[in-house]
């Protein structure tokens, strides 16, 4: 099962690493990384998307709390959180296709950020689906570059992660 | 008040206010900064190596026999590098170690500078915490910080990696008190609710088992798990890292669980209906196949590292706290209920295993019998202040099978790894930390020889550690399994009896060498060394190719046991009579 792992750690270098080789030597994979520093500037975020069952992740998580830079862990329930990922792409837009582009752009509420001679960069944010199935149409006009953020996510309203 | 000094002298001035009075260490180009410092130390002393990973052993040897944390200084590079396996070997075992590396300017980190490695990357798996220090002004906070993480919570090594200009900057001198680390607060007090839950369980149990490690030597709980084992007449297994934290001449110590374990230990564990973990963390060479090991029990786990609860085995009241807090509140809560104990058939029926199923070895050989060396070292040396270090392989596990610890602290022996080359260093470091005790090494003739010339640091140094080496010509435990494993194909594990002369190279060094050939010539070998006023080897020439047994195969139930006494399921073992007064 995925799970949303928050994970609030001191901002200090080599952080990141103590996190994610922990990860990497106890056997799991990370789906998505996200990183950034908080309201507190003492104090950054690590949002991970893991795949793993329920007991060797909570091994996981104890583990995680014993890296001495580790402050708070959440394992976000998916119905409680709210999330986001952003994602550019360039694709191909010759001329006479550029509406359609445009027109896809549209009906997935995202932006147009630079225009090429014969391409479109868009920047898009929202779930997982949501950019699968704007990825999938626009692939039909010839994808060239892409770059996602991975996972970014909150406890919703009154929960703090 | 401050005073304005280089990070260097701030790094020693800490390491005089964290109260270290011994480091070990090697010198090399980016430390010179602080080996000029040390040089005007005079309460520090210095024990100088003959190799960096000499250094970690020996601080680790230091820290598990007088419960301080054990500190090295090494240069950086391959000064280290060589670190590396004395700080996986600490970490493995959870023994207080601050390990301090130099390191190439930081103008110059990451251009592959002349002896420029890594160590906090190398490190970062096998420290509780490592540090790279950049700039002086965090030279006394980060020792303060790494003296605490070292020494609290779930011990540990830490590594502080120190440029040469950090080691030449300034500072103003003043040692912090307290330490602000908002991500590590480790938990001291047990639950009141589990403990509650855990007395509860204890007073009902009619076969429980209190199975004890290093945790409980960590935290100084021995006499704690001797006042709840003789409240309730519980039998007490200590595993291999938590011998001597229950005296094993005591009637309720019934030995080591696992792979070389007594059979009557492992009987006891396979039928034994309330397993009681303090301090251990049910390691492979202790529970072998998980799902037969103590499976008909209820299982308490008192830790300090909640990571380690639930890792291997489920576990039905989780306990984590400090093992000396939690054990003192259980015998309280116990008191309180009036609970008795009730262990009278099970203890019965485990020392009618222990009448039927000893340890044993063939006593009438006409060549010396390892077993009967590491007897032997007991009876001569009852009554004195002593230590026992080990190597790894059979010489640890015959040592751990046959000698009796009596005191916490009194046993050294390489656990989690299994680092060959351990005991030596380590007995060195043991013997500057407890000067008067007579400290002695068990050892292999292969072990010894990784760590040969740590003799030069002895003799030198003059801490007089005995070396006793069961010399059999082979690295021993890879030739039992060859035996027993791989049809007797003893694929590079043939180690020439007389080569080297372990005598003359004793000579070599300055200290004492004796040889004993025969089973006569053992006591006054022995006798002769230890009468020694200096580090000594005693060459012991024991039968080649004894196993040792009992053992379970790798990945076995541990009641299903090889060697010794014919094996036979624990059902058949039991006398009838007196279980069905334990089941009643």
């Amino acid at each position: 099962m995925q799970h949303t792992l928050s994970v609030l750690v001191e901002n200090k270098p080599g952080v990141l690493t103590r996190v994610t080789s922990l990860f990497s030597r106890r056997g799991f994979n990370i789906d998505s990384l996200a990183v950034g520093v908080t309201e507190d500037p003492t104090l950054s975020r690590i949002t991970m998307v893991v795949s793993a069952a329920e007991t060797p992740l909570e091994q996981i998580t104890k583990q995680l709390h014993k890296l001495v830079n580790v402050i708070k862990i959440q394992d976000l329930d998916p119905a409680e959180m709210v999330y986001r990922e952003l994602v550019l792409i360039k694709v191909n837009a010759p001329p006479e296709r550029r509406h359609e582009v445009i027109e896809v752009t549209n009906v997935f509420r995202a932006k147009i950020i630079d225009v090429g001679k014969n391409s479109l960069t868009i920047e898009a944010t929202g779930t997982v689906e949501k950019l699968a199935a704007m990825e999938d149409l626009l692939r039909a006009y010839g994808i060239k570059e892409l770059a996602r953020t991975g996972r970014i996510a909150l406890a919703r309203g009154s929960r703090e992660s | 008040m401050s005073e304005r000094i280089t990070g260097a002298e701030a790094l020693v001035r800490g390491l005089v206010a964290e109260g270290v009075d011994v480091i070990f260490g090697y010198p090399g180009g980016v430390v010179l900064p602080i080996y000029d410092a040390i040089y005007d130390a005079e309460d520090l002393r210095h024990i100088l190596v003959r190799h960096e990973q000499g250094a970690v052993h020996a601080a680790d040897g230091y820290a598990r026999v007088t419960g301080r944390p054990g500190v090295a200084l090494v240069t950086s590079g391959p000064g280290a590098t060589n670190t590396v396996t004395g700080i996986a070997n600490a970490y493995m075992d959870s023994i207080p170690l601050v390990v301090i590396t130099g390191q190439v300017a930081t103008s110059v980190i990451g251009t592959d500078a002349f002896q420029e490695s890594d160590i906090t990357g190398i490190t970062l798996p096998i420290t509780k915490h490592n540090y790279l220090i950049k700039n002086a002004t965090e030279v006394p906070e980060v020792l303060k910080e790494a003296f605490h993480i070292a020494t609290t919570g779930r011990p540990g090594p830490v590594l502080i990696d120190m440029p040469v200009d950090v080691s030449k900057g300034e500072v103003d001198f003043v040692y912090p008190t307290s330490v602000n680390l908002p991500g590590y607060k480790p938990t001291y007090r047990g639950h009141a609710k589990q403990i509650k839950q855990a007395a509860n369980l204890i007073a009902k149990a009619r076969k429980p088992l209190l199975y004890v490690g290093g945790g409980v030597l960590a935290s100084n709980a021995s006499q704690e798990i001797k006042e709840l084992a003789e409240l309730m007449q519980l039998p007490v297994t200590s595993t291999l890292m938590g011998k001597g934290a229950f005296p094993e001449d005591h009637h309720l110590a019934i030995g080591m669980p696992g792979m070389h374990g007594a059979k009557y230990t492992n009987y006891s564990i396979t039928e034994t209906d309330l397993l009681i973990g303090v301090g251990v963390r049910f390691d492979d060479r202790v529970t072998g196949k998980l799902a037969a090991f103590a499976s008909k029990a209820k299982v308490i786990h008192i830790d300090i590292d909640p990571a380690e609860i639930g890792k291997n085995k489920p576990v039905d009241v989780p306990i984590v706290g400090d093992a000396k807090n939690v054990v003192a509140a259980l015998v309280a809560e116990l008191r309180k209920t009036g609970a008795e104990p009730r262990t009278d058939a099970w203890m019965r029926a485990i020392d009618d295993w222990r009448n039927r199923f000893p340890l044993h070895y063939h006593k009438e050989s006409a060549t010396i019998m390892p077993q009967r060396v590491v007897e032997r070292i007991d009876e001569l040396t009852a009554g004195r202040e002593t230590i026992i270090c080990t190597e790894v392989g059979q010489n640890q596990m015959w040592a751990m099978q046959f000698h009796k610890a009596l005191e916490p602290r009194s046993w050294v022996s390489s656990g989690g790894l299994g680092t060959m080359g351990f005991g030596f260093p380590a007995a060195i470091g043991a013997q500057a930390g407890r000067p008067d005790a007579l400290v002695i090494d068990i050892a292999g003739d292969g072990s010894f020889q990784m760590v040969s010339q740590e003799l030069a640091t002895a003799k030198i140094h003059n801490l007089p550690v005995k070396v006793v080496i069961l010399n059999n010509g082979f690295l021993g435990m890879v030739r039992q399994w060859q035996e027993l494993f791989y049809g007797k194909r003893y694929s590079e594990s043939v180690l020439p009896q007389d080569c080297p002369d372990f005598v003359k190279l004793a000579e070599a060094y300055g200290c004492f060498g004796v040889r004993a050939t025969k089973p006569e010539e053992v006591d006054q070998a022995l006798e002769a060394a230890f009468a020694f006023d200096g580090p000594a080897i005693v060459d012991c020439r024991v039968e080649a190719e004894e196993c040792v047994f009992p053992m379970v195969a790798p990945g076995g139930s541990i009641d299903e046991m090889l060697g010794g006494i014919p094996g036979c399921p624990v059902s058949e073992m039991l006398d009838d009579e007196l279980l069905e007064e334990v089941w009643e």
